[in-house]
């Protein structure tokens, strides 16, 4: 394949923010994950855990809790408001005013039919969940201090909530309040500190646990009101709590990092009476563990950290399969950066800002190339009103029409004719269904901009697809879903191209399967049309669509063998994926036009090092 | 139940941080060099540590409650006594009263007071003797009186002619008189005439500042301090005959003088400890006989020793003081503690050997910078109470002041850390849920009331008398009561008692309560150092092999000591003696394999190499050999148990230099015997991937070829002349041959090893670079 020159790019200041809140919709599989700058991130458990829709966040909208009603997602947070989402067309479908100063959590009956959100002045506000919005419906007794976390009692007939230095249960229906369970506060120094119960879960054999700042995970029973058990768990706090589906084991979260698991077994074999034993601890997180989701066979966390990890638990899953591997997911699944392959320039997309910067020369010996950088701004005020929202913008290869994805499954086409531009048509595919090219569902309709008609649908597939691209020359339509399958569809032919079909029949390696990262960006080669680029975070990978499939049983990262092979004998052993894991943790990878490669790095370890400094833990000998 | 169980998986990471902790499992060889520098270059605060392991002072208790001044510089209390026994305290409080407690009842027992008006000016002292009372009021009326007598009035009287500073009285010495003009009187013959003229001693501007009184055993000597215009003075008043010395102490930084000073006599020589304001701990050493210098002669200068320098924080202590609890710990009160910031209310047991702190303890509330010491219980006076704290620790070794006698020497986690007995398992299952449910009040009347030391003390006598079957079995109940933190302080003294009554009284050995103290992991050589030398006279060679196995710090000398014993013990004897388990199944396995398969797997055989060599020469000579050695190397040259002693000889840590001397003592008989041994085992070793294979307690290959090479070092030209180990050495030989054609095998590819350690080496990548990449 020959001699790539290299530009490796380290200063792409990515840098994703703490993880706040999470919410697992255990029956759609989903999880709603928000962060510290209030974006919202759903995840696809059932789809290889893809990060399939993501909601950017706005200044002021710092979300403090979700919560998942059926399919409708709502969010709280210290603005006071509460937030549903449209998670078709990825933006809030309306916010309510709650009048009970900054919110601290949110949590829903299991009937879907009413929202209980805990304020900052006491207050727990009950919201009754209508149609198409929801409705204030009362307040429960007012307490003295603010009301950190709420958990119902699987019946919808009792909610608990968490406070300061106390649990107060309350009778949902009557709104007064039953119990008031002290809480401890913390030893030594820690005395005159009020102990925050950061959260609560109240199980269907009214158990309460609770997590506090003083690092202790106590057990209650909620009909008498007592203390059952006290772990103390950490010198720090217990920050979340999570209880998985049949009540069995619960976990807890710290901030020393790590996951605490509890499980609801007999103590000794053979008997019956069943209780609450601390089993197992995890660490995975340098910081924080804010956020805590108990699914079937895995805890998931994230914290300060900005890592999602999903730790799957091994005696609910098989072991050594690839469901038992620990995933850490830090990078996001989509292309951040965009690169002009022409100009040799390089698009960084932050939260609020891009940036420009263009690739040095190199001086033969690849080392000190220059590179400019500059800032951009965007100029939006002359833009037609209805491309006010898109999500994937495209333009046309002459440069004269810009395509925008906007809400309602709709594509805009604009001109761009100086000295402004011009809304041209909305392309609106004759089905609901919502093409927006990576965002999201299953069927894909790409249509020809030239006759203004609907051209083709494209077959739908089970998993959501990564990356998308046309190409060039050839018209292809080349696309890789979640589950790292490859679909080659020709666009002249309406039909998948033979390369596709022999792909399919062979099914691809296993080692390709069994990779953790979805691919993010397809591009191709200008001067050879047989080449695809596909890259994830550890690899990239070049397609030679004239070489053949690897067998199952070729070796797969064979890239080291051929190297020491002479080069005669190269061409036996060479198959059509060529994998390059020189670069790890990769934002972008793209082929320019004079045929150099851009790699656009962001080592974890520069993330890990803006961090703020984790609490302080005794080690050995410090 | 359930409890006990939440409780061990919470210890669980601390117990897997202690053993990662303590460098490696396997032992270390004991580099002398080595381990001090890394202890002196050690901070004190890193000391700490080791304080946890070691618990030295137990969870104090009230005494009783102080009244003190109005400007909180004195605490109201003038002294601490002792009365009859451990258990009984004399205080005296500043004004007027007198109290005698019961300490482990925090109790008073009776009171006495003089009249409104007067007041006491030194404490009150028991004289055992007489078993009377003696105070003094308003500097000049000395009072005696009896524990029955209520009213102090009515008590005996009598006025001297001069200011008394205080009235000493130890056991065993009568009570003495020091006026405070420096003069000193037998009680007795003070009250015989009262009123007799007393002398001055002291020069017109010298005052006292503290004074006690020692008595050893041939002599009653009363110390005093004095102070003159900024310089200290000591005074040495030995009585019957009476003569007395005068020393001159060093100055310290101009404007400092001694905090408070403590005296304790040893080996005929008393060792006055006095700390400064600075943090400096100095000793003074005179001996108890004087030098018979002339009386009134100028002041000799006293040679002072710097103990401790202790850290003090910011700004000079004010009031602190230190006391001497034996030759290697001082008792400081009033001191910060290294790692717990400024706050100077301390309670710290440093060891001055290894200058190292030993435990640390906050006294709530102000310290006075008073601390009395009476049998093991330290008493303190801090913010309005009178504390007892006692304490204990085991006999100072380095092992224990570097926190290595808790080690876990091996990857095996199943040892026991204490005694495997039903009693032992039956009565922890009942302390587990006792001590979850009991309030911190009951743990602290606990900890007072069976204090470790009654019964230990108890046992102690107990096994300078008893009879064998008594003592083992009361040694195996403290073993099993005792939970094994608070054990270590103990078993070293329960061990020593036991190895010296064994050594004096040729009838009276208990291997077992031996093996079981040695078993509890709690045991170093240098605590108990007549133990292995007592196993090996008692031919115990269970026991021998249990300390070998759990010792750190076992002298060369004494493995020597072990290894001839065990190489010149008949095999006949040798399978008699019971052996760990462990090891016996280990060579049990080794030796199964003798019958296995010829064929030598990694293509390394000696015997073929031998016939390959000698093939110029003929080949009658290379069967002759082959005859010759085939025996050593099938056959195991010693008795299944003799080798599972053996075995634990080579893995004691040792220092080559230390042990050639004494290898040099064996015979050449067992040299040979030895090295055919460890010929055999090198063979088994090199055969497959055998040894550590079933997690056994076994000698790794390194190990094995140490030996031989030591044995070859120290023998070499006796076995060159002895005509049977010239087979042994031919085999040895060929090793060392094959061993050096692999070496130079290596040297060959030592480029291409090289060139793998340089490909491992990762670039530092910039923020932009330009590479180039080829893809095949």
């Amino acid at each position: 394949m020959g001699e790539f020159k290299v530009h490796r790019v380290r200063f792409f200041d990515y840098m994703p923010t703490a993880i706040r809140a999470m919410a697992f919709n255990s029956r759609t599989e989903r999880l709603a994950l928000a962060r510290a700058d209030g974006a919202l991130e759903i995840f696809n458990f059932a789809d290889n855990y893809f990060q399939e829709k993501v909601i950017p966040g706005q200044d002021g909208r710092a979300v403090e809790a979700l919560c998942w009603v059926g399919q409708r997602l709502f969010s709280a947070g210290l603005n006071g408001e509460i937030t549903e989402y449209d998670l078709e067309n990825l933006r809030p479908r309306y916010t309510v005013e709650a009048y009970g100063g900054p919110i601290w959590t949110i949590s829903s009956n299991s009937q879907g039919t009413l929202l209980a959100v805990g304020c900052e002045d006491g207050t727990v506000k009950m919201f009754e969940i209508l149609e198409e919005r929801i409705q204030f419906q009362r307040n429960l007794d007012r307490q003295k201090g603010r009301i950190i976390s709420l958990s119902w009692h699987p019946s919808g007939t009792l909610i608990a909530a968490g406070m300061m230095d106390m649990i107060r249960i309350f009778d949902a229906e009557t709104g007064r309040a039953t119990h008031r369970l002290l809480v401890e506060r913390g030893v030594g120094a820690s005395k005159s500190k009020e102990v925050v119960v950061w959260s609560i879960v109240f199980l269907s054999d009214h158990t309460i646990v609770s997590g506090d700042s003083a690092g202790k995970v106590q057990i209650w029973d909620g009909v008498t009101g007592t203390l059952v058990r006290t772990q103390l768990v950490t010198k720090w706090d217990v920050l979340a709590l999570s209880v998985s589906n049949d009540e069995s084991s619960l976990v807890a979260g710290t901030s020393e990092g790590t996951v605490v698991q509890f499980q609801f077994i007999s103590s000794t074999v053979g008997q019956q009476d069943k209780e609450w034993v601390r089993t197992r601890t995890f660490k995975n997180h340098s910081h924080d563990v804010r956020a805590l989701a108990h699914t079937e066979t895995a805890v998931v966390s994230g914290g300060m950290d900005t890592q999602l990890v999903v730790r799957p638990l091994l005696d609910k899953v098989e072991k050594n399969t690839q469901e038992s591997a620990l995933r850490k997911m830090t990078l996001p699944h989509r292309s951040l950066v965009c690169c002009a392959k022409k100009a040799g320039l390089l698009l960084f997309q932050f939260p609020d800002h891009l940036e420009l910067w263009r690739l040095g020369e190199s001086d033969g010996h690849g080392d000190s190339p220059l590179s400019v950088s500059f800032l951009f701004s965007l100029q939006v005020s002359k833009l037609p009103k209805d491309l006010r929202s898109a999500h994937q913008l495209c333009f046309s290869p002459d440069s004269s029409k810009l395509f925008a994805s906007s809400s309602h499954s709709s594509v805009i086409v604009v001109a761009l004719n100086q000295p402004e531009c011009k809304y041209l048509h909305t392309l609106k595919p004759k089905s609901g269904e919502s093409e927006s090219n990576l965002q999201s569902n299953n069927s894909k309709l790409p249509m020809s901009c030239v006759c203004l008609q609907l051209h083709c649908t494209v077959p739908v597939y089970s998993s959501c697809p990564t990356a998308i691209a046309i190409h060039p020359t050839t018209s292809n339509l080349v696309a890789v879903h979640a589950d790292q399958q490859i679909f080659e569809f020709s666009l002249v032919q309406k039909e998948y191209t033979e390369w596709s079909r022999k792909l399919q029949k062979q099914g691809l390696h296993s080692l390709w399967l069994e990779r953790d990262t979805p691919i993010t960006h397809v591009a191709f080669n200008p001067q050879n049309p047989a080449h695809i680029i596909l890259h994830d975070t550890f690899m990239f990978c070049i397609i030679d669509q004239s070489l053949p499939l690897p067998e199952a049983k070729t070796p797969f990262y064979n890239q080291m063998t051929l190297r020491s092979l002479p080069e005669p004998q190269r061409i036996i052993h060479s198959h059509a994926f060529k994998i390059c894991k020189n670069f790890q943790h990769l934002m972008c990878v793209s082929l320019l036009e004079d045929h150099s490669l851009v790699v656009v790095e962001r080592p974890l370890l520069n993330i890990m090092s803006q961090l703020p400094a984790p609490v302080r833990q005794k080690k050995f000998a410090t | 139940m359930n409890k006990t169980i939440t409780v061990d998986v919470l210890r669980e990471p601390v117990r897997a941080n202690h053993s990662t902790g303590l460098a490696g499992a396997e032992k270390q060889r004991f580099r002398w060099p080595l381990t001090f520098n890394c202890l002196f270059s050690r901070d004190p605060t890193s000391s700490t540590f080791f304080s946890s392991s070691m618990a030295a002072l137990y969870e104090g208790y009230t005494l009783c409650g102080l009244a003190p001044a109005q400007n909180l510089l004195s605490s109201g209390i003038q002294g601490v006594e002792a009365e009859r026994d451990s258990d009984h305290v004399v205080v005296t409080d500043s004004t007027r009263s007198v109290t005698l407690y019961k300490v482990s009842d925090q109790k008073p027992l009776s009171s006495w007071t003089v009249k409104q008006g007067q007041t006491l000016t030194c404490s009150a002292v028991y004289n055992s003797q007489t078993k009377e009372y003696v105070a003094v009021s308003d500097g000049k009326v000395i009072r005696i009186w009896k524990e029955e007598e209520i009213l102090l009035d009515k008590a005996f009287k009598a006025t001297v002619s001069s200011d008394v500073w205080r009235v000493h009285c130890v056991a065993g010495g009568e009570p003495v008189v020091l006026f405070q003009r420096g003069a000193v009187r037998l009680l007795d013959s003070l009250l015989s005439a009262p009123q007799q003229s007393i002398e001055e001693i002291l020069a017109q501007e010298e005052v006292i500042r503290w004074s006690t009184n020692i008595v050893t055993e041939s002599q009653q000597v009363v110390i005093f301090t004095t102070e003159q215009k900024g310089d200290h003075f000591l005074y040495l008043q030995r009585l019957n005959p009476n003569t007395l010395q005068r020393y001159r102490l060093e100055r310290e930084e101009p404007g400092l003088s001694p905090l408070s000073f403590s005296a304790s006599c040893r080996d005929k020589h008393i060792c006055l400890l006095y700390l400064y304001p600075n943090g400096h701990v100095y000793q003074s050493v005179v001996p108890v006989r004087g030098l018979g210098a002339d009386e009134g002669a100028q002041a000799l200068l006293m040679p002072r020793s710097l103990l401790l320098a202790l850290p003090i924080g910011e700004g000079l202590l004010e009031a602190a003081s230190a006391q001497v609890l034996d030759d290697a710990h001082v008792a400081v009160v009033g001191v910060p503690h290294p790692s717990a910031g400024a706050g100077k209310d301390f309670l710290c047991i440093w060891n001055t050997n290894f200058q190292t702190l030993q435990a640390g303890k906050e006294m709530a509330g102000k310290i006075y910078g008073q601390l009395w010491r009476y049998s093991n219980k330290l008493f303190i006076p801090h913010g309005k109470t009178l504390s007892v704290i006692p304490y204990e620790w085991p006999k100072s070794s380095l092992a224990s002041a570097l926190g290595k006698l808790r080690q876990a020497k091996t990857e095996e986690s199943k040892a026991p850390t204490s005694v495997p007995s039903w009693n032992n398992i039956l009565h922890e299952e009942k302390a587990h849920p006792l001590r979850t449910v009991e309030t911190r009040k009951t743990r602290t009347n606990r900890k007072s009331q069976s204090a470790p030391s009654l019964t230990n003390d108890h046992i102690l006598e107990l096994i300078k008398t008893a009879p064998v079957e008594e003592v083992q079995k009361e040694v195996e109940v403290l073993l099993s009561r005792m939970d094994v933190q608070g054990l270590q302080p103990s078993v070293g003294q329960l061990a020593s008692t036991l190895v010296s009554r064994s050594l004096d009284d040729p009838t009276f050995y208990t291997p077992s309560s031996l093996a079981q103290l040695v078993h509890t992991r709690c045991l170093c050589h240098s605590v108990c150092p007549d133990l292995v030398l007592l196993a090996l006279e008692r031919k115990d060679y269970f026991l021998c092999q249990l300390c070998l196995q759990f010792f750190p710090d076992i002298p060369e000398a004494v493995t020597c000591a072990c290894l001839k014993a065990f190489i010149s013990m008949p095999d006949v004897d040798a399978e008699k003696v019971s052996v760990e388990p462990d090891g016996v199944s280990f060579m049990e396995s080794l030796m199964a394999r003798e019958r296995g398969p010829l064929g030598l797997q990694n293509g390394f055989s000696p015997i073929e190499m031998d016939r390959s060599d000698s093939l110029g020469v003929g080949d009658t000579r290379a069967e002759d050999k082959e005859k010759a050695t085939t025996p050593t190397v099938q056959i195991c040259p010693v008795g299944l148990h003799k080798a599972v002693l053996l075995n634990e000889i080579l893995q004691t840590a040792y220092s080559d230099s230390f042990l050639l001397p004494h290898l040099k003592d064996l015979s050449s008989q067992h040299v040979l015997l030895f090295l055919q041994y460890l010929q055999f085992l090198y063979l088994k070793y090199s055969q497959d991937a055998f040894p550590q294979m079933h997690g056994l307690r076994s000698p790794s290959l390194t190990q094995i070829m140490d030996w031989v090479c030591l044995l070859l070092d120290a023998h070499f030209t006796v076995l060159v002349m002895t005509p049977e180990a010239k087979g042994l050495l031919l085999n040895l030989h060929s090793f060392v041959k094959s061993q050096v054609r692999l070496v130079s095998e290596l040297g060959k590819i030592e480029g291409s090893l090289q060139e793998l350690n340089k490909m491992k080496v990762k670039k530092d990548v910039g923020q932009y670079s330009i590479e180039v990449i080829e893809l095949f």
